[in-house]
Protein backbone atom coordinates (compact mmCIF):
# COMPACT_ATOMS: atom_id res chain seq x y z
CA UNK A 1 0.00 0.00 0.00
CA UNK A 2 1.47 3.84 -0.85
CA UNK A 3 0.27 6.72 1.09
CA UNK A 4 1.33 10.01 -0.46
CA UNK A 5 0.85 13.48 1.51
CA UNK A 6 2.11 16.91 2.59
CA UNK A 7 4.28 16.58 6.08
CA UNK A 8 2.92 18.62 8.78
CA UNK A 9 5.90 18.41 11.10
CA UNK A 10 5.65 18.27 14.93
CA UNK A 11 8.41 17.88 18.06
CA UNK A 12 9.35 15.16 20.31
CA UNK A 13 6.61 14.13 23.29
CA UNK A 14 3.25 15.39 21.49
CA UNK A 15 1.14 13.80 24.07
CA UNK A 16 -2.70 12.84 24.28
CA UNK A 17 -3.79 16.05 25.02
CA UNK A 18 -2.30 17.59 22.80
CA UNK A 19 -3.93 15.39 19.84
CA UNK A 20 -7.12 15.35 21.43
CA UNK A 21 -8.14 17.70 24.43
CA UNK A 22 -10.18 16.00 27.38
CA UNK A 23 -13.03 17.93 27.03
CA UNK A 24 -13.90 16.33 23.18
CA UNK A 25 -14.00 12.84 24.41
CA UNK A 26 -17.85 13.27 24.86
CA UNK A 27 -17.77 11.97 21.45
CA UNK A 28 -16.17 8.79 19.75
CA UNK A 29 -17.04 10.15 16.19
CA UNK A 30 -13.80 10.29 14.27
CA UNK A 31 -15.19 13.28 12.44
CA UNK A 32 -16.05 15.08 14.84
CA UNK A 33 -13.20 14.39 17.11
CA UNK A 34 -10.51 15.20 14.05
CA UNK A 35 -11.85 19.03 13.74
CA UNK A 36 -10.35 19.21 17.15
CA UNK A 37 -6.91 17.24 16.41
CA UNK A 38 -3.90 18.89 17.31
CA UNK A 39 -6.29 22.10 18.56
CA UNK A 40 -4.01 22.91 21.63
CA UNK A 41 -1.06 23.21 20.30
CA UNK A 42 -2.29 24.36 16.75
CA UNK A 43 -5.82 25.95 16.32
CA UNK A 44 -5.75 25.73 12.63
CA UNK A 45 -4.10 22.02 12.44
CA UNK A 46 -7.59 20.39 11.16
CA UNK A 47 -8.26 23.00 8.44
CA UNK A 48 -4.64 22.98 7.04
CA UNK A 49 -5.11 19.17 6.45
CA UNK A 50 -5.74 18.07 3.17
CA UNK A 51 -6.67 14.04 2.71
CA UNK A 52 -4.12 11.55 2.84
CA UNK A 53 -1.53 14.17 4.60
CA UNK A 54 1.51 12.87 6.73
CA UNK A 55 2.33 13.57 10.00
CA UNK A 56 5.77 13.91 11.04
CA UNK A 57 7.45 14.34 14.59
CA UNK A 58 10.15 13.25 16.66
CA UNK A 59 10.34 11.22 20.06
CA UNK A 60 8.15 9.56 22.39
CA UNK A 61 4.62 10.46 19.91
CA UNK A 62 1.23 9.87 21.54
CA UNK A 63 2.43 9.88 25.32
CA UNK A 64 -0.05 9.90 27.74
CA UNK A 65 -2.98 8.72 27.96
CA UNK A 66 -4.97 5.88 26.85
CA UNK A 67 -7.53 7.44 24.94
CA UNK A 68 -8.86 5.74 21.39
CA UNK A 69 -9.83 9.23 20.29
CA UNK A 70 -6.07 9.91 19.73
CA UNK A 71 -5.83 7.77 16.93
CA UNK A 72 -9.38 8.46 15.91
CA UNK A 73 -8.96 11.67 15.87
CA UNK A 74 -5.86 11.91 13.96
CA UNK A 75 -7.85 9.38 11.19
CA UNK A 76 -11.04 11.77 11.34
CA UNK A 77 -9.27 14.54 10.14
CA UNK A 78 -7.78 13.43 7.41
CA UNK A 79 -4.32 12.41 7.93
CA UNK A 80 -3.52 8.92 6.68
CA UNK A 81 -0.05 7.64 8.56
CA UNK A 82 2.13 9.32 11.47
CA UNK A 83 5.73 9.00 11.39
CA UNK A 84 7.75 9.51 14.38
CA UNK A 85 11.37 8.71 16.09
CA UNK A 86 9.83 6.67 18.56
CA UNK A 87 5.85 6.08 20.08
CA UNK A 88 4.49 5.87 23.33
CA UNK A 89 3.50 1.90 23.88
CA UNK A 90 -0.60 2.47 24.21
CA UNK A 91 -0.56 4.87 21.24
CA UNK A 92 0.86 2.55 19.37
CA UNK A 93 -1.20 -0.56 20.19
CA UNK A 94 -4.76 1.93 19.77
CA UNK A 95 -2.79 2.76 16.18
CA UNK A 96 -2.42 -0.86 15.37
CA UNK A 97 -5.66 -1.82 16.71
CA UNK A 98 -7.49 0.53 14.64
CA UNK A 99 -5.57 0.59 11.53
CA UNK A 100 -3.80 3.98 11.38
CA UNK A 101 -0.79 3.31 9.25
CA UNK A 102 2.44 4.35 11.01
CA UNK A 103 6.42 4.29 11.10
CA UNK A 104 9.01 5.04 13.08
CA UNK A 105 12.13 6.42 11.21
CA UNK A 106 15.24 7.82 12.82
CA UNK A 107 15.40 10.01 9.61
CA UNK A 108 12.65 12.19 11.04
CA UNK A 109 14.93 15.28 11.25
CA UNK A 110 15.60 15.29 7.69
CA UNK A 111 11.96 16.04 6.66
CA UNK A 112 10.72 19.21 6.72
CA UNK A 113 7.63 20.67 7.11
CA UNK A 114 5.68 21.08 3.79
CA UNK A 115 7.73 18.37 1.80
CA UNK A 116 5.98 15.83 -0.31
CA UNK A 117 6.28 12.22 1.10
CA UNK A 118 5.23 9.07 -0.24
CA UNK A 119 5.28 5.81 1.74
CA UNK A 120 5.31 2.25 1.07
CA UNK A 121 4.07 0.25 3.90
CA UNK A 122 5.07 -2.88 2.30
CA UNK A 123 8.55 -2.06 1.78
CA UNK A 124 9.03 0.01 4.70
CA UNK A 125 10.48 2.75 2.59
CA UNK A 126 9.85 6.50 2.79
CA UNK A 127 10.62 8.74 -0.47
CA UNK A 128 10.60 12.13 0.41
CA UNK A 129 10.09 13.92 -3.33
CA UNK A 130 10.23 17.13 -2.35
CA UNK A 131 14.06 16.31 -1.49
CA UNK A 132 14.69 13.42 -3.56
CA UNK A 133 15.72 11.35 -0.60
CA UNK A 134 14.46 7.67 0.67
CA UNK A 135 14.55 6.38 3.88
CA UNK A 136 14.28 2.92 5.18
CA UNK A 137 12.32 1.82 8.13
CA UNK A 138 11.76 -1.46 10.62
CA UNK A 139 9.49 -3.63 9.03
CA UNK A 140 6.57 -4.64 11.59
CA UNK A 141 6.95 -8.06 13.75
CA UNK A 142 5.09 -10.39 11.96
CA UNK A 143 2.63 -10.44 14.75
CA UNK A 144 1.58 -7.43 14.29
CA UNK A 145 1.71 -7.67 10.25
CA UNK A 146 -0.92 -10.13 10.84
CA UNK A 147 -3.55 -7.63 12.93
CA UNK A 148 -3.05 -4.87 9.97
CA UNK A 149 -3.83 -7.25 7.75
CA UNK A 150 -6.69 -8.69 8.68
CA UNK A 151 -8.18 -5.03 9.16
CA UNK A 152 -7.23 -4.43 12.83
CA UNK A 153 -7.70 -6.20 16.52
CA UNK A 154 -11.01 -7.52 16.42
CA UNK A 155 -11.53 -9.04 12.90
CA UNK A 156 -8.08 -10.76 13.93
CA UNK A 157 -9.99 -12.24 17.36
CA UNK A 158 -13.42 -13.02 15.15
CA UNK A 159 -10.89 -14.80 12.45
CA UNK A 160 -9.22 -16.97 15.44
CA UNK A 161 -12.35 -17.57 17.31
CA UNK A 162 -13.72 -19.12 13.73
CA UNK B 1 17.29 -17.27 33.94
CA UNK B 2 15.41 -16.29 36.26
CA UNK B 3 12.44 -14.13 36.17
CA UNK B 4 11.45 -10.49 37.50
CA UNK B 5 8.09 -10.05 38.81
CA UNK B 6 6.48 -8.69 35.89
CA UNK B 7 7.19 -11.62 33.78
CA UNK B 8 6.52 -14.42 36.46
CA UNK B 9 3.25 -13.09 36.24
CA UNK B 10 3.07 -12.90 31.91
CA UNK B 11 4.53 -16.43 32.09
CA UNK B 12 1.71 -17.47 34.28
CA UNK B 13 -1.57 -16.00 32.51
CA UNK B 14 0.57 -16.93 29.21
CA UNK B 15 -0.03 -20.63 29.34
CA UNK B 16 3.49 -20.94 28.19
CA UNK B 17 6.62 -22.55 29.06
CA UNK B 18 9.02 -19.72 29.22
CA UNK B 19 8.91 -16.19 27.98
CA UNK B 20 11.29 -13.29 27.02
CA UNK B 21 11.55 -9.50 26.91
CA UNK B 22 10.73 -8.33 22.75
CA UNK B 23 8.01 -11.50 22.46
CA UNK B 24 4.31 -11.50 21.76
CA UNK B 25 2.00 -13.45 23.97
CA UNK B 26 -1.91 -13.76 23.93
CA UNK B 27 -2.33 -13.52 27.95
CA UNK B 28 -5.42 -14.44 29.96
CA UNK B 29 -6.70 -11.08 31.90
CA UNK B 30 -8.25 -11.05 35.59
CA UNK B 31 -9.54 -7.78 35.41
CA UNK B 32 -10.25 -5.58 32.39
CA UNK B 33 -11.48 -2.13 33.31
CA UNK B 34 -12.82 0.60 31.80
CA UNK B 35 -14.49 4.44 32.59
CA UNK B 36 -16.92 6.86 31.13
CA UNK B 37 -14.63 8.03 28.22
CA UNK B 38 -12.99 4.39 27.31
CA UNK B 39 -15.68 2.22 27.86
CA UNK B 40 -18.01 4.06 25.29
CA UNK B 41 -15.72 3.13 22.00
CA UNK B 42 -15.04 -0.80 23.86
CA UNK B 43 -18.88 -1.35 24.52
CA UNK B 44 -19.42 -0.19 20.82
CA UNK B 45 -17.05 -2.31 19.12
CA UNK B 46 -17.75 -5.37 21.01
CA UNK B 47 -21.08 -5.31 19.80
CA UNK B 48 -20.26 -4.22 15.95
CA UNK B 49 -18.12 -7.34 16.74
CA UNK B 50 -21.34 -9.97 16.53
CA UNK B 51 -20.59 -11.22 19.83
CA UNK B 52 -23.57 -11.54 22.30
CA UNK B 53 -22.22 -12.44 26.13
CA UNK B 54 -19.20 -11.33 27.22
CA UNK B 55 -16.19 -13.34 28.57
CA UNK B 56 -16.96 -13.66 31.74
CA UNK B 57 -19.25 -10.81 33.70
CA UNK B 58 -17.36 -10.98 36.89
CA UNK B 59 -13.66 -9.95 35.40
CA UNK B 60 -15.15 -6.64 33.79
CA UNK B 61 -15.08 -3.39 35.72
CA UNK B 62 -16.80 -0.36 34.78
CA UNK B 63 -16.37 2.91 36.62
CA UNK B 64 -17.89 6.05 35.08
CA UNK B 65 -15.26 8.58 37.01
CA UNK B 66 -14.14 10.81 34.13
CA UNK B 67 -17.10 13.17 33.72
CA UNK B 68 -19.22 11.91 36.40
CA UNK B 69 -21.10 13.06 38.25
CA UNK B 70 -22.34 13.86 34.47
CA UNK B 71 -21.15 17.28 33.65
CA UNK B 72 -23.52 17.88 30.58
CA UNK B 73 -25.55 16.09 27.97
CA UNK B 74 -23.23 14.20 26.39
CA UNK B 75 -21.29 13.08 29.39
CA UNK B 76 -24.62 11.85 31.03
CA UNK B 77 -25.03 9.95 27.36
CA UNK B 78 -21.64 8.30 27.90
CA UNK B 79 -22.58 7.12 31.36
CA UNK B 80 -25.60 6.10 30.51
CA UNK B 81 -24.06 3.76 27.84
CA UNK B 82 -21.91 1.83 30.97
CA UNK B 83 -25.34 1.93 33.13
CA UNK B 84 -26.84 -0.12 30.33
CA UNK B 85 -24.34 -2.38 29.21
CA UNK B 86 -23.46 -3.57 33.05
CA UNK B 87 -27.08 -4.29 33.63
CA UNK B 88 -27.34 -5.86 30.08
CA UNK B 89 -24.59 -8.35 30.24
CA UNK B 90 -24.92 -9.17 34.38
CA UNK B 91 -21.84 -6.93 35.65
CA UNK B 92 -21.48 -6.68 38.84
CA UNK B 93 -18.79 -4.21 39.13
CA UNK B 94 -20.17 -1.48 37.81
CA UNK B 95 -20.01 1.48 40.35
CA UNK B 96 -22.87 4.38 39.85
CA UNK B 97 -22.16 7.66 41.37
CA UNK B 98 -22.33 7.25 45.24
CA UNK B 99 -20.57 3.83 45.40
CA UNK B 100 -18.31 5.15 42.47
CA UNK B 101 -14.66 6.35 42.77
CA UNK B 102 -11.42 6.96 41.37
CA UNK B 103 -11.04 3.49 39.55
CA UNK B 104 -7.47 3.38 40.88
CA UNK B 105 -8.27 4.08 44.33
CA UNK B 106 -11.59 2.39 44.62
CA UNK B 107 -10.36 -1.04 42.44
CA UNK B 108 -7.78 -1.86 45.45
CA UNK B 109 -9.82 -0.91 48.41
CA UNK B 110 -12.66 -3.27 46.77
CA UNK B 111 -10.14 -6.20 46.93
CA UNK B 112 -11.16 -6.20 42.68
CA UNK B 113 -7.26 -5.72 41.77
CA UNK B 114 -5.22 -8.03 43.87
CA UNK B 115 -1.15 -9.16 44.00
CA UNK B 116 -0.39 -11.57 41.08
CA UNK B 117 -3.19 -10.61 39.19
CA UNK B 118 -3.34 -9.31 35.16
CA UNK B 119 -5.22 -6.27 34.93
CA UNK B 120 -5.71 -4.31 31.55
CA UNK B 121 -7.20 -0.93 32.15
CA UNK B 122 -8.66 1.27 29.16
CA UNK B 123 -7.09 4.22 31.08
CA UNK B 124 -3.58 4.58 31.33
CA UNK B 125 -3.01 4.97 35.07
CA UNK B 126 -4.02 1.59 35.69
CA UNK B 127 -0.88 1.31 36.22
CA UNK B 128 -1.08 2.11 39.82
CA UNK B 129 -2.04 -1.53 41.14
CA UNK B 130 1.89 -2.23 40.48
CA UNK B 131 1.83 -0.70 43.64
CA UNK B 132 0.10 -4.29 45.13
CA UNK B 133 2.52 -6.45 43.24
CA UNK B 134 -0.05 -7.09 40.48
CA UNK B 135 1.00 -6.40 36.05
CA UNK B 136 -1.52 -3.87 35.08
CA UNK B 137 -1.02 -2.03 32.18
CA UNK B 138 -2.97 0.78 30.19
CA UNK B 139 -4.63 -0.09 26.74
CA UNK B 140 -7.10 1.18 24.24
CA UNK B 141 -11.02 0.86 24.04
CA UNK B 142 -10.39 -1.79 20.92
CA UNK B 143 -8.13 -4.06 23.44
CA UNK B 144 -10.94 -3.72 25.91
CA UNK B 145 -13.72 -5.21 22.90
CA UNK B 146 -11.04 -7.76 22.64
CA UNK B 147 -11.17 -8.64 26.19
CA UNK B 148 -14.84 -9.00 26.17
CA UNK B 149 -14.78 -11.43 23.53
CA UNK B 150 -12.65 -13.92 24.65
CA UNK B 151 -10.76 -12.57 27.68
CA UNK B 152 -7.68 -12.37 26.75
CA UNK B 153 -5.06 -9.20 25.26
CA UNK B 154 -1.84 -9.40 22.90
CA UNK B 155 1.35 -7.79 24.75
CA UNK B 156 4.71 -7.78 24.01
CA UNK B 157 6.81 -8.62 27.05
CA UNK B 158 8.97 -5.56 28.47
CA UNK B 159 12.43 -5.71 29.69
CA UNK B 160 12.59 -4.69 33.71
CA UNK B 161 14.52 -1.61 34.74
CA UNK B 162 15.58 -1.73 38.77
CA UNK B 163 15.08 1.44 40.55
CA UNK B 164 16.70 0.87 43.75
CA UNK B 165 16.37 3.49 46.57
CA UNK B 166 18.61 3.62 49.44
CA UNK B 167 18.97 6.05 52.63
CA UNK B 168 15.65 7.83 55.07
CA UNK B 169 13.07 10.04 53.66
CA UNK B 170 13.31 13.53 55.14
CA UNK B 171 9.84 14.90 56.33
CA UNK B 172 7.22 15.90 53.80
CA UNK B 173 9.29 13.58 51.28
CA UNK B 174 6.69 10.93 49.87
CA UNK B 175 5.96 8.86 47.15
CA UNK B 176 5.19 11.31 45.00
CA UNK B 177 8.41 12.92 45.14
CA UNK B 178 10.48 9.77 44.82
CA UNK B 179 8.77 9.00 41.00
CA UNK B 180 8.84 12.97 40.04
CA UNK B 181 12.93 12.50 41.26
CA UNK B 182 12.92 9.47 38.40
CA UNK B 183 11.01 11.11 36.03
CA UNK B 184 13.07 14.36 36.46
CA UNK B 185 16.11 11.74 36.08
CA UNK B 186 15.24 9.60 32.96
CA UNK B 187 12.37 11.67 31.58
CA UNK B 188 8.95 11.17 29.95
CA UNK B 189 10.70 7.94 28.16
CA UNK B 190 12.94 6.98 30.11
CA UNK B 191 11.30 4.05 30.59
CA UNK B 192 9.72 3.44 27.28
CA UNK B 193 8.10 0.06 26.75
CA UNK B 194 9.64 -1.37 29.48
CA UNK B 195 8.40 -2.42 33.24
CA UNK B 196 9.69 -0.59 36.41
CA UNK B 197 10.41 -2.41 39.51
CA UNK B 198 10.80 0.10 42.43
CA UNK B 199 12.84 -1.34 45.56
CA UNK B 200 15.23 -1.17 48.11
CA UNK B 201 15.34 0.04 51.78
CA UNK B 202 13.12 3.18 51.19
CA UNK B 203 10.41 1.44 49.15
CA UNK B 204 10.24 -1.13 51.78
CA UNK B 205 9.36 1.27 54.52
CA UNK B 206 6.48 3.34 52.19
CA UNK B 207 3.11 2.84 53.07
CA UNK B 208 0.31 1.90 50.46
CA UNK B 209 -0.70 4.95 50.14
CA UNK B 210 2.74 6.16 48.31
CA UNK B 211 3.21 3.42 47.05
CA UNK B 212 0.02 3.48 44.71
CA UNK B 213 0.96 6.90 43.75
CA UNK B 214 4.49 6.17 42.69
CA UNK B 215 3.42 2.89 40.63
CA UNK B 216 0.57 5.70 38.90
CA UNK B 217 3.22 7.82 37.62
CA UNK B 218 5.72 5.10 35.81
CA UNK B 219 3.51 6.00 32.84
CA UNK B 220 4.76 9.83 32.81
CA UNK B 221 7.88 7.49 32.23
CA UNK B 222 6.55 5.90 29.22
CA UNK B 223 6.13 2.25 31.27
CA UNK B 224 4.06 -0.12 30.82
CA UNK B 225 3.83 -1.17 34.23
CA UNK B 226 5.32 -0.23 37.73
CA UNK B 227 5.60 -3.13 40.25
CA UNK B 228 6.27 -2.77 44.01
CA UNK B 229 7.36 -6.77 45.01
CA UNK B 230 4.44 -7.94 47.62
CA UNK B 231 6.10 -7.78 51.30
CA UNK B 232 4.17 -7.42 54.61
CA UNK B 233 2.46 -3.79 54.25
CA UNK B 234 1.24 -5.55 50.97
CA UNK B 235 0.10 -8.56 52.93
CA UNK B 236 -1.84 -6.42 55.14
CA UNK B 237 -3.37 -4.19 52.73
CA UNK B 238 -5.41 -7.51 50.90
CA UNK B 239 -5.98 -9.60 54.33
CA UNK B 240 -9.71 -10.47 54.51
CA UNK B 241 -10.29 -10.04 50.35
CA UNK B 242 -12.40 -13.08 49.13
CA UNK B 243 -9.92 -13.66 46.24
CA UNK B 244 -7.00 -15.27 46.67
CA UNK B 245 -3.96 -13.28 46.15
CA UNK B 246 -1.19 -14.79 44.71
CA UNK B 247 2.88 -13.31 45.53
CA UNK B 248 5.86 -13.39 43.60
CA UNK B 249 9.39 -11.70 43.89
CA UNK B 250 11.46 -11.63 41.29
CA UNK B 251 14.15 -14.23 41.08
CA UNK B 252 18.02 -13.14 42.33
CA UNK B 253 19.15 -14.22 38.90
CA UNK B 254 16.37 -12.06 37.30
CA UNK B 255 17.54 -10.23 34.51
CA UNK B 256 16.79 -6.27 34.47
CA UNK B 257 17.74 -3.97 31.22
CA UNK B 258 19.22 -1.63 33.63
CA UNK B 259 19.33 -1.14 37.32
CA UNK B 260 19.20 2.75 38.43
CA UNK B 261 20.14 3.10 42.57
CA UNK B 262 20.03 6.50 44.24
CA UNK B 263 20.62 7.74 47.37
CA UNK B 264 17.43 9.84 48.33
CA UNK B 265 18.56 11.16 52.56
CA UNK B 266 19.10 14.71 50.87
CA UNK B 267 15.79 14.79 48.26
CA UNK B 268 13.40 17.78 49.28
CA UNK B 269 9.80 18.06 48.24
CA UNK B 270 9.93 18.29 44.58
CA UNK B 271 7.90 19.86 41.91
CA UNK B 272 7.42 19.12 38.10
CA UNK B 273 7.24 22.69 36.48
CA UNK B 274 4.97 23.21 33.06
CA UNK B 275 4.49 21.61 30.38
CA UNK B 276 6.21 18.21 31.77
CA UNK B 277 6.25 15.69 34.20
CA UNK B 278 10.44 15.18 33.98
CA UNK B 279 10.46 18.82 34.17
CA UNK B 280 11.11 18.84 37.70
CA UNK B 281 13.32 21.28 40.51
CA UNK B 282 13.20 21.29 44.57
CA UNK B 283 10.08 23.10 45.61
CA UNK B 284 12.99 25.63 47.59
CA UNK B 285 14.34 26.64 44.07
CA UNK B 286 11.00 28.01 42.95
CA UNK B 287 10.33 31.51 44.05
CA UNK B 288 7.42 34.13 43.43
CA UNK B 289 4.91 32.05 41.31
CA UNK B 290 1.59 32.62 42.58
CA UNK B 291 -0.90 30.20 42.65
CA UNK B 292 -4.48 30.64 41.68
CA UNK B 293 -5.76 27.11 41.88
CA UNK B 294 -4.51 24.13 44.62
CA UNK B 295 -5.88 20.54 43.78
CA UNK B 296 -5.57 18.01 46.22
CA UNK B 297 -7.27 14.81 45.01
CA UNK B 298 -7.00 12.17 42.51
CA UNK B 299 -5.66 8.54 41.45
CA UNK B 300 -2.79 10.05 42.25
CA UNK B 301 -2.68 11.71 45.68
CA UNK B 302 -6.31 11.09 46.73
CA UNK B 303 -6.23 9.02 49.24
CA UNK B 304 -6.17 9.23 52.94
CA UNK B 305 -3.30 9.66 54.02
CA UNK B 306 -2.60 12.41 51.36
CA UNK B 307 -5.78 14.30 52.82
CA UNK B 308 -4.26 14.15 56.40
CA UNK B 309 -1.56 15.49 54.85
CA UNK B 310 -2.86 18.38 53.72
CA UNK B 311 -4.87 18.21 56.48
CA UNK B 312 -2.42 18.78 58.88
CA UNK B 313 -1.36 21.90 57.63
CA UNK B 314 -4.08 23.55 56.76
CA UNK B 315 -5.39 23.22 60.29
CA UNK B 316 -6.83 26.84 61.70
CA UNK B 317 -5.51 28.23 58.26
CA UNK B 318 -7.07 29.78 55.14
CA UNK B 319 -6.57 29.27 51.69
CA UNK B 320 -4.89 32.78 50.78
CA UNK B 321 -7.23 35.39 48.82
CA UNK B 322 -8.06 34.63 45.48
CA UNK B 323 -6.76 31.11 45.89
CA UNK B 324 -9.54 28.36 44.62
CA UNK B 325 -8.32 25.41 46.86
CA UNK B 326 -10.39 22.06 45.39
CA UNK B 327 -9.97 18.83 47.57
CA UNK B 328 -11.87 15.63 45.71
CA UNK B 329 -11.21 12.55 47.79
CA UNK B 330 -10.74 9.67 45.78
CA UNK B 331 -13.52 7.36 47.01
CA UNK B 332 -16.65 7.39 49.11
CA UNK B 333 -15.01 4.84 51.97
CA UNK B 334 -12.11 8.38 51.61
CA UNK B 335 -14.45 10.73 51.79
CA UNK B 336 -16.66 9.46 54.59
CA UNK B 337 -13.18 8.91 56.82
CA UNK B 338 -12.30 12.73 56.00
CA UNK B 339 -15.39 13.59 57.35
CA UNK B 340 -14.92 10.93 60.61
CA UNK B 341 -11.71 12.57 61.20
CA UNK B 342 -12.84 16.53 61.32
CA UNK B 343 -10.63 16.27 57.83
CA UNK B 344 -13.77 17.94 56.09
CA UNK B 345 -14.36 20.77 58.02
CA UNK B 346 -10.69 22.06 58.34
CA UNK B 347 -10.89 22.09 54.08
CA UNK B 348 -14.38 23.51 54.35
CA UNK B 349 -12.81 26.10 57.32
CA UNK B 350 -10.06 26.56 55.21
CA UNK B 351 -12.12 28.00 52.38
CA UNK B 352 -11.32 25.14 50.06
CA UNK B 353 -13.94 23.22 47.83
CA UNK B 354 -14.39 19.81 49.55
CA UNK B 355 -15.71 17.38 46.27
CA UNK B 356 -17.52 13.97 45.66
CA UNK B 357 -14.87 11.54 44.02
CA UNK B 358 -14.07 12.49 40.23
CA UNK B 359 -11.34 12.56 37.64
CA UNK B 360 -12.52 15.94 36.47
CA UNK B 361 -10.50 18.73 37.47
CA UNK B 362 -7.17 16.53 36.59
CA UNK B 363 -8.29 16.28 33.06
CA UNK B 364 -9.52 19.34 32.65
CA UNK B 365 -13.08 18.06 32.83
CA UNK B 366 -15.17 19.95 35.21
CA UNK B 367 -15.19 20.73 38.66
CA UNK B 368 -12.12 22.99 38.38
CA UNK B 369 -10.71 24.50 34.88
CA UNK B 370 -8.23 26.89 34.34
CA UNK B 371 -9.00 30.44 32.10
CA UNK B 372 -6.25 31.94 30.45
CA UNK B 373 -3.49 32.51 32.25
CA UNK B 374 -4.05 30.86 35.54
CA UNK B 375 -1.37 29.02 37.34
CA UNK B 376 -2.58 26.06 39.70
CA UNK B 377 -0.59 23.57 41.80
CA UNK B 378 -1.93 20.00 41.48
CA UNK B 379 -1.22 16.69 43.71
CA UNK B 380 -2.52 15.21 40.27
CA UNK B 381 -0.19 13.27 37.23
CA UNK B 382 -0.17 15.46 34.22
CA UNK B 383 0.66 19.37 33.79
CA UNK B 384 0.58 19.13 30.16
CA UNK B 385 -0.06 22.22 27.90
CA UNK B 386 -3.70 22.66 28.21
CA UNK B 387 -4.31 19.66 30.69
CA UNK B 388 -6.79 21.62 32.63
CA UNK B 389 -8.48 23.39 30.32
CA UNK B 390 -7.07 26.76 28.73
CA UNK B 391 -3.99 26.25 26.71
CA UNK B 392 -2.61 29.69 27.90
CA UNK B 393 -2.73 27.84 31.69
CA UNK B 394 0.19 26.61 33.77
CA UNK B 395 -0.15 23.65 35.48
CA UNK B 396 2.66 22.59 38.72
CA UNK B 397 2.80 19.30 40.11
CA UNK B 398 3.76 18.46 44.05
CA UNK B 399 2.35 16.34 46.80
CA UNK B 400 -0.33 17.12 48.96
CA UNK B 401 1.89 18.90 51.53
CA UNK B 402 3.51 21.43 48.87
CA UNK B 403 -0.13 22.08 47.75
CA UNK B 404 -1.27 22.67 51.03
CA UNK B 405 1.70 24.87 51.88
CA UNK B 406 1.00 26.72 48.75
CA UNK B 407 -2.94 27.23 49.32
CA UNK B 408 -1.88 28.68 52.50
CA UNK B 409 0.52 31.55 51.18
CA UNK B 410 -0.47 31.87 47.73
CA UNK B 411 2.34 31.04 46.16
CA UNK B 412 4.53 27.33 45.60
CA UNK B 413 6.02 26.85 49.44
CA UNK B 414 7.80 24.67 51.03
CA UNK B 415 5.67 23.35 53.57
CA UNK B 416 8.63 23.97 56.24
CA UNK B 417 7.67 27.54 56.24
CA UNK B 418 4.51 27.27 57.35
CA UNK B 419 4.22 27.99 61.11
Amino acid sequence: MIIKGKVHKFSDDINTDDIIAAKYLVSTDAQELGKHCMETINPNFSQAVSPGDIIVAGRNFGCGSSREHAPLAIKGCGVSAVIAKSFAAIFFRNAINIGLPFLESVDVDKINDGDFIEIDLTTGVIKNITQDQNYKTQAFPEFLQEIVQNGGLINWVKKRKQ
Amino acid sequence: MGYTIAEKILLKHSGQKAIKPGEFIQARVDIALANDITAPLAIAEFKKSGFKQVFNKNKIVLVPDHFAPAKDLKSANQCKILADFAKEQGIKNYFEIGQMGIEHALLPEKGIVLPGDLVIGADSHTCTYGALGAYATGMGSTDLARAYIDGKCWLKVPATLKFVYQGKLNKWVGGKDLILFTIGQIGVDGALYKVMEFCGPVISKLGMDDRFSMCNMAIEAGARAGLIAPDAITKKFVAGFKRKPKFYQSDPDAVYEKTYAWDISKLEPLVACPHLPSNVKPVSSLKDIKVDQVVIGSCTNGRISDLRIAANLLKGKKAAGGVKLIIFPATQKIYLQAVKEGLAEIFVKAGGVFSTPTCGPCLGGHMGILTDGEVAIATTNRNFLGRMGSPKSFVYLSNPAVAAASAITGKITHPDKIK
